[in-house]
């Protein structure tokens, strides 16, 4: 899992039925001392996270469908919790 | 998932035969602000996309499943098409 923070939101009306219902978010991977790292995805939201919230996200085939709660459905990243803290011992 | 800009076509008459049938699109993967993120790819299309339209596309072997149960080669699908998408800013 990574962490990263949300960014944005995603409006789309045609996209595949799997994806009906689903919250998309965009999120950027950061660091852990808070720089963003590669570049914003498209994250399932299924844990009902808000824009500015630190997030801890999937970033797999399977796991990411099993957030959504459905089989078979094309998706690769997926947000599954919202991180309270953090503490690195270093 | 990732936001991209479908930037063209591919016509691939020589494949393999689970390919058939299938729209094959140049996409240009982008940043939140519309700037180029990364080398474009082909991805095999899921939504009826277009050139010109703003997408998102998944990665991998989960590119395949909307045509399920037919096994595409394909490692990545254009999944959606962004009507818009807000950033917040200064996040």
């Amino acid at each position: 899992m990574q962490i990263a923070k949300v960014i944005g939101t995603v409006v789309s009306t045609q996209k595949h039925r799997k994806f009906e219902g689903a919250k998309l978010l965009l999120v950027q991977p950061v660091t852990l001392d808070d720089k963003p790292r590669g570049t914003p995805l498209l994250a399932i939201d299924s844990v009902g996270a808000g824009v500015r919230e630190k997030v801890l996200i999937v970033l797999e085939g399977r796991a990411a469908g099993e957030a959504l709660g459905r089989k078979a459905a094309p998706v690769d990243a997926a947000i599954v919790g919202i991180i309270d803290s953090m503490d690195i011992q270093e | 998932m990732q936001l991209a800009k479908v930037i063209g076509d591919v016509v691939v008459t020589r494949k393999d035969d689970n390919l058939t049938g299938m729209k094959l699109l140049v996409l240009q993967p982008i940043a939140a602000d519309g700037s180029h993120a990364g080398r474009t790819l082909v991805a095999v299309d899921a939504v009826g996309a277009g050139v010109g339209e703003t997408v998102f596309f998944v990665r991998g072997k989960e590119a395949s499943f909307p045509f399920y149960p037919t096994e595409v080669p394909a490692d990545a699908g254009i999944v959606g098409i962004v009507d818009h998408y807000d950033v917040e800013p200064g996040s």
